[in-house]
């Protein structure tokens, strides 16, 4: 995304391809690919906080949840259209990321890791106890319910947005004061770039992106909000997403959003017991290998064969 | 030339601040004094701090293994809990192989110590140099994989572990202290013991800390730093395996999410006592072990915000002392 | 008879960045070897390459074994005791903590070495169990040359030891590294700015410059040179 815009038509080529894909897979095949496009928003989100701006975050479940709850409320409550709903996850995960992010300055590295995870196992607590508001165990429900290929639609529609976005935020000066930082916080310092607006800039911007996956996560799963829907192993994925990513690559995230996205759901019916717990241990092998094997993710395998290529 | 060692110079050597050293004297002595009035004001107070420093032992041994690891490969072992409670499943399915208890406990801490040994070999040092994130993320990925594993073997349904400490309990004062109790603290206590002794005294543990301190220096003196690693985990491993079987000893009632919580406690004591000390770690898992035991005690009713809440005091001290209780200052060097 | 150091052809790197362009040295036993040069001329890379801390290739032969392939550990059991820019101390270690790293790659009873290492620096004894960061600056280089000789080397790497020191230490230091090469038999590499004093402590020398060796020849010799005498020696 930085040094190589992706050709254009690459941009293309992946655009036709996902108009065509509802009208040839069938619908629960089409729900898959909605839920890779959901999970492209959140690891995008993350990739600009952990890949460009370096701070690990295992937290940012939190955020899908508060934009997820954020949906189904407005919904039930005030019969809000789903859109300006996403938007509104958006808005306020942002100003949270932002209020989290701050504070987050003190800390580096583990500390922060420990943070995070602290976010993501208190927040799906709240409706617990708060559960007039917040719904409880039984969760809230949305009064709008949506079909699988208008999720697919808005999924893949602010993917596109958000994509153009992070874009427009990474090739301008904030993208390379995210970099330098990454790179350097001692450098970035010494050249006088403000540290604490941008690690704080790049929080809310991937809070905000986690927020509107959040929201289009709850409408997906019939406009239903669950606290055992956002668990700290939602967390975890995402952070594997954006790893298996990699850095800098369209196609990285695309992978890490499909690598998070479907290889749970595949394995599932992988012939080892066929039970969940097949299903743990070929996605839980396979992150271990792939990070093996990649550890600058799909990004840095692209990186890589691109240089085989022009040698 | 004189050099002055006083335990002033000592702590300043180690980065802690004159003013951040008093912050900490002060809330131990503090904490220590509630906790000595309130056992003798009350005898539930008494038995909740007995219970909490049991498990809090469980919770200092993990976190030690946290740091141990984090000390030797800066990485956070996000799958050490899970490695505890796959060591458990281990000697559970020893002793129903016909083994006794304490064979089976040594045993386990023997195939702990070759898993630990195993998986840094296999798995991190490849990463290790290249990404951190991949480090971090080949843990979470072997979290997954353990959970599924042990699924998968042994199912998840509940499994039952017969206690060596037997039921019974001693009357101290009016207060109830069980056996089990006191044995889950010694037997933390010695293999903490153990660990700290070989890296004190022996060759290879000071091999092993002059790998963590710095590697490039200890290659110079010959000291193999890559074996010296792999040590550190398969030591940390043990210890992990140590507070697997010692948390919940009754009957252990072993699930696939027995260490889950523990290892959230385990982190957050970890990071509360510093995350290069080991002795701040061991302090960090006994206070957060009482802390939680009596607010489950005194408020039931947020019990299910005791996590939050712990974590809420955590982030606290966190913002006054970010490096821990009685961690080092980071000091990048320019 | 061959040298105890033979390097031959040898070229190093930092990534992409070559700093030795293929030098040729040695070092007969029992000699003290000096390497000068101007500041960034590869001296420091040159003991790094010995002791393989360093990518490099060519030849380096030490006591009949090829360095080839070997990282810094084996190196150091081979018999090579490097004393990097820096120190190479453990701050955070007791004195004599230091020193039992010193021995770590020895088996058996470390005691007689450690009477040696007091006899030639009585004031470790006083302060083994202090930490090696409560050290002074000159402490703390005294403390890795006798680290280095714990370990019973066949040869000394001592790179730029007086950097940092005052001179009367510098000059003390010295007048060791020439005992214990006398009495020991210690054979040492040293990489100095302070050509003067390299010379006047070395039988032997090489000028190393921008990754290259430009001179080589008896210490005697190169005080007589003139461009030594212009460029290092300030007269």
């Amino acid at each position: 995304m930085r040094s190589h815009v992706p050709a254009l038509g690459s941009i293309v080529a992946v655009a036709g391809v996902l108009v065509a894909l509802p009208f040839l897979l069938s619908s629960y095949n089409v729900s898959l690919a909605a839920q890779v496009g959901i999970y492209f928003v959140a690891v995008l989100g993350l990739n600009i906080l952990t890949g460009y701006s370096g701070q690990i975050s295992i937290g940012h479940g939190a955020f899908m949840a508060i934009g997820g709850y954020t949906t189904a409320i407005m919904s039930r409550d005030h019969h809000t259209n789903l859109v300006v709903t996403m938007l509104m996850a958006f808005a306020i995960c942002f100003v949270l990321g932002l209020i989290v992010g701050l504070p987050a300055l003190r800390f580096s590295g583990a500390y922060l890791a420990l943070v995070t995870f602290a976010l993501a196992v208190s927040v799906p607590e709240l409706p617990l106890q708060w559960s007039t508001f917040l719904g409880g165990t039984g969760g809230v429900q949305s009064t709008t319910t949506v079909s699988d290929r208008w999720i697919y639609g808005a999924a893949w529609t602010a993917s596109a947005i958000l994509f153009l976005l992070a874009w427009l935020i990474l090739r301008g000066r904030a993208g390379r004061a995210f970099r330098a930082v990454r790179d350097s916080e001692i450098a970035a310092t010494a050249s006088g770039i403000e540290l604490s607006v941008y690690k704080t800039l790049a929080f809310g911007i991937s809070a905000a992106y986690a927020g509107v996956a959040g929201a289009l996560f709850v409408m997906a799963t019939n406009g239903f909000a669950q606290p055992t829907e956002f668990s700290v192993i939602l967390s975890l994925q995402l952070l594997i997403g954006a790893a298996v990513a990699g850095l800098g690559s369209l196609w990285g995230i695309l992978a890490g959003a499909a690598f998070v996205g479907l290889l749970p759901k595949v394995s599932t019916s992988v012939p080892l017991t066929g039970t969940d717990h097949g299903r743990d241990v070929v996605f839980g092998l396979m992150v271990v290998l792939v990070m093996l094997v990649l550890p600058e993710g799909f990004a840095g395998l692209l990186a890589r064969l691109k240089a085989l290529v022009r040698a | 030339m004189e050099a002055v060692t006083s335990p002033l110079d000592l702590l300043r050597a180690r980065g802690i601040g004159f003013g951040s050293a008093i912050v900490v004297y002060v809330l131990l002595t503090a904490a220590a004094l509630t906790l000595l009035v309130g056992c003798l004001a009350s005898a539930r107070f008494a038995s909740l701090t007995v219970q909490g420093v049991a498990v809090g032992a469980a919770y200092g041994g993990l976190a030690l293994a946290l740091v141990l690891i984090y000390r030797a490969t800066h990485v956070i072992n996000y799958a050490q809990g899970e490695l505890a409670m796959l060591t458990t499943y281990v000697a559970y399915q020893l002793v129903q192989w016909g083994l006794s208890y304490w064979e089976a406990f040594f045993a386990t801490l023997a195939i702990a110590f070759l898993l630990g040994t195993a998986l840094q070999v296999a798995i991190i040092r490849p990463v290790q140099h290249r990404s951190v994130i991949a480090t971090v993320i080949v843990t979470v990925g072997l979290f997954i994989l353990i959970d599924g594993i042990v699924n998968w073997i042994w199912g998840a349904d509940i499994k039952v572990l017969q206690s060596p400490f037997g039921t019974a309990s001693w009357d101290v004062g009016g207060v109830e202290i069980q056996h089990l109790y006191v044995g889950m603290l010694g037997v933390v206590f010695a293999s903490v013991v153990v660990v700290w002794a070989l890296f004190r005294f022996t060759k290879v543990g000071l091999g092993m800390r002059a790998a963590a301190l710095r590697p490039a220096a200890a290659s110079l003196v010959g000291v193999r730093v890559e074996w010296m690693l792999a040590l550190g985990w398969g030591f940390a491993a043990v210890l992990g395996a140590v507070a697997g079987l010692m948390y919940e000893p009754s009957q252990l009632l072993l699930t696939p999410t027995l260490m889950q919580q523990a290892l959230v406690f385990a982190f957050a004591a970890a990071v509360l006592g510093g995350l290069d000390s080991p002795g701040g770690a061991v302090v960090g898992g006994l206070a957060i072990g009482v802390f939680v035991e009596l607010l489950g005690g005194y408020l039931p009713q947020v019990i299910s915000l005791n996590v939050p809440f712990a974590f809420a005091v955590l982030l606290a001290i966190l913002l006054v002392k970010p490096s821990g209780l009685f961690g080092r200052r980071e000091v990048s060097r320019v | 008879m061959t040298a105890l150091l033979e390097l031959e052809d040898v070229q190093a790197r930092y990534g992409p960045v070559h700093a030795l362009h293929g030098i040729s040295l040695a070092v007969e036993e029992g000699t003290i070897v000096a390497v000068l040069g101007p500041n960034g001329a590869g001296k420091t890379t040159t003991l790094r390459a010995v002791s393989g801390t360093v990518r490099r290739s060519g030849r380096l032969v030490f006591a009949g074994r090829s360095l080839g392939r070997l990282g810094p550990a084996a190196v150091a059991r081979l018999g090579v005791a490097h004393v990097p820019e820096g120190r190479g101390t453990f701050s955070e270690l007791t004195v004599w903590e230091n020193l039992r790293l010193g021995a770590y790659t020895r088996r058996g009873s470390i005691e007689p070495e450690l009477e040696r290492v007091f006899t030639y620096f009585p004031f470790l004894s006083e302060r083994r169990k202090q930490h090696a960061g409560t050290l002074s600056g000159g402490e703390q280089q005294m403390l890795a040359l006798a680290r280095a000789f714990v370990q019973r080397p066949r040869l000394l790497l001592l790179d730029e030891p007086s950097l940092g020191l005052a001179p009367v230490l510098v000059a003390e230091l010295f007048r060791i590294v020439r005992e214990l090469n006398e009495k020991e038999g210690l054979s040492v590499l040293v990489v100095e700015q302070n050509a003067h004093l390299a010379l006047q402590a070395a039988q032997y020398g090489f000028v190393l410059e921008a990754g290259k060796i430009t001179l080589a020849g008896t210490s005697d010799e190169l005080q007589a040179d003139d461009s030594v005498r212009r460029s290092y020696l300030g007269y």
